[in-house]
């Protein structure tokens, strides 16, 4: 085996063991500090594959920020740390198909993409190469994707903003 | 890292006998026990130092007792610390309790992994190294989120709070205006960066667009002493109102570990702030980057963070604290669009091929601006220093 399956199989079960940790635990703010760890093994993977700029912005968004105010909601929450939050019903038909429609669909877009395979050389810095094409190539969606989340960020401060009339 | 392959190389025979991982992951475990050699003893003197400046500042003479002028002091107390007794309160949630300081340290800590102490004397040189250095820094956020929950007292869980609006607030003005500097080097590596500011004081990103950088470095100090919970930002432990903030329940080692943490993160934050806008490892004066035909930027380095250390804790106590609203208000309506200003304008700038190497007058007014803020700040130094002496000569009179 060699030194880069052991580290795959190593994060592999870290992000697998915390995710489970997410999914199954009583406490919420348990759930909620499993998920740095999913986080990191994830940006584990990025650096594995050689995507370093991808790993510091999973690394800056989801751990700088969505989990500080994930968390930050949950301490908001009253009572937090007696509540048993999961779910009581237990649908297991409609939970596998849902599964393996997301797995089948995985599967399509791993198989199916031509991946570039062989003896290539790694792309030395991927920053540049992100940078052109968000700003080259694919300007649309890109832009698209900002104005999307500059919406919800007026849309946020509209509804947490006092009303005077009110 | 590189140095020390290097020397493993020297080795007769080590090349062939030891396979490429292993030498790395000596090296690399070998550079970290430097780093961690060199920030665990580093409090020892901070402490030391910040007590006799507070000393100095506040007219008395600090600590005085143990050993000559009390240099014996901060040993004293680390030792007194490292053997206490660590309590467990009976209500805290145990294995975030001890979780939470680990982060902190890892946090403040992976930060060396980047620092360039000169061309070789390096973790890595990482193509994203600058942004390295933010997103890593959340994870002490997190720790400090983790500590005050976990330790089920309401003062800490305020302090935490505190922390965590505070540092994701003041994040962004941080990296707005390390855009500036990214946009000028062309690089998020901070071996390039600093390789962009060679050969001079003049050369430094300080003067560059003089005076647009100059009011990015004052952003990007400010934020950066925010992110390390300095005063005048200290509110997650400002003991007049939260006893101790998110640390009040943590006693002994732990403690010192959140001590070490914020220590090693003003050391990181300082050498970040002279990378990107001092030279980092370069010299003043190109004659004095390497003495007897070595090369000691490792040594302008930690003389330029110590100076910025300095500096923090200078203001510490010069400065009151903020309350939590001027805190918000200062970070999203005075830093960032001042931030977001720099960004166009200097943008703008760079895109013109008029002004693209900068204004015409930069190297013209580098040199002197540099003499006179030396000369000014020696001044000041020397004008305290004999106030202090007039004030001791009257009070023994």
């Amino acid at each position: 085996m060699t030194a880069s399956a052991v580290v795959f199989w190593v994060l592999t079960l870290i992000v697998l063991a915390s995710a489970a940790v997410v999914v199954l635990s009583r406490s919420l703010i348990n759930s909620a500090f499993a998920l740095l760890a999913t986080f990191s093994g994830v940006a584990g993977f990025y650096v594995l594959l050689g995507a370093d700029f991808l790993a510091a912005v999973q690394f800056l968004v989801y751990v700088g920020g969505i989990l500080i105010l994930l968390v930050f909601g949950v301490m908001l929450t009253h009572r937090i740390q007696d509540l048993d939050l999961r779910a009581e019903a237990r649908q297991l038909v409609p939970g596998l198909f849902v599964a393996a429609g997301v797995f089948i669909l995985l599967a399509a877009v791993a198989t199916r993409t031509p991946w570039a395979i062989g003896a290539g050389r790694l792309p030395s810095a991927t920053t540049a190469e992100i940078g052109r094409a968000f700003l080259g190539k694919y300007l649309l969606p890109f832009e698209a994707a900002s104005i999307l989340l500059l919406v919800a960020l007026i849309g946020a401060a509209l509804i947490v903003r006092k009303r005077e009339d009110a | 890292m590189d140095a020390l392959l290097r020397l493993f190389s020297l080795i007769p025979g080590w090349d062939q006998n030891v396979p490429a991982w292993a030498s790395i992951s000596l090296a690399g475990l070998l550079a970290a026990g430097l780093c961690l050699g060199f920030i665990s003893l580093g409090p020892v003197g901070y402490v030391y130092v910040e007590r006799k400046l507070a000393g100095f500042m506040q007219d008395r003479l600090g600590p005085m007792r143990v050993g000559p002028w009390g240099l014996l002091q901060t040993i004293a107390d680390t030792i007194k610390l490292l053997f206490k007794e660590a309590i467990f309160p009976a209500a805290v949630n145990r294995p975030l309790f001890v979780v939470a300081p680990c982060l902190v340290v890892i946090g403040a800590f992976m930060g060396f992994a980047v620092l360039p102490f000169s061309p070789t004397w390096q973790g890595t040189d990482l193509d994203v190294g600058a942004f390295y250095v933010i997103a890593i820094g959340s994870l002490s956020t997190v720790g400090l989120i983790m500590a005050g929950w976990a330790s089920n007292n309401k003062y800490a869980l305020f302090g935490a709070m505190r922390s965590a609006a505070q540092i994701v607030s003041y994040e962004i003005p941080a990296v707005m205006s390390l855009i500036v500097v990214v946009m000028i080097a062309g690089s998020l590596s901070l071996q390039q960066i600093v390789a962009a500011q060679a050969g001079g004081l003049h050369n430094w990103f300080l003067w560059k667009f003089f005076p647009l950088n100059v009011i990015a470095f004052l952003v990007f100090f400010t934020a950066t002493l925010a992110e390390c919970n300095r005063t005048p930002f200290d509110i997650p432990e400002a003991e007049s109102e939260l006893v101790a903030g998110f640390h009040t329940e943590y006693s002994g080692f732990f403690f010192a570990m959140f001590f070490l943490a914020e220590y090693t993160e003003m050391f990181v934050a300082s050498a970040m702030v002279s990378v990107l806008f001092l030279g980092g490892f370069a010299a003043p004066l190109p004659v004095l980057q390497t003495v007897a035909g070595f090369d000691i930027g490792p040594v302008w380095l930690i003389a330029k963070a110590w100076a910025l250390v300095f500096v923090h804790m200078w203001l510490r106590w010069t400065l009151p604290r903020l309350r939590v609203d001027q805190l918000m208000h200062v970070a999203w309506k005075v830093l960032l669009p001042i931030a977001l200003f720099l960004i166009v304008v200097i943008g703008g700038l760079l895109t013109a091929p008029a002004t693209a190497g900068g204004f015409p007058w930069d190297p013209w007014f580098g040199w002197p601006l540099t003499a006179l803020l030396c000369g000014y700040l020696m001044l000041t130094a020397l004008r305290a220093w004999r106030w202090h002496a007039r004030q001791v000569r009257e009070a023994v009179a």
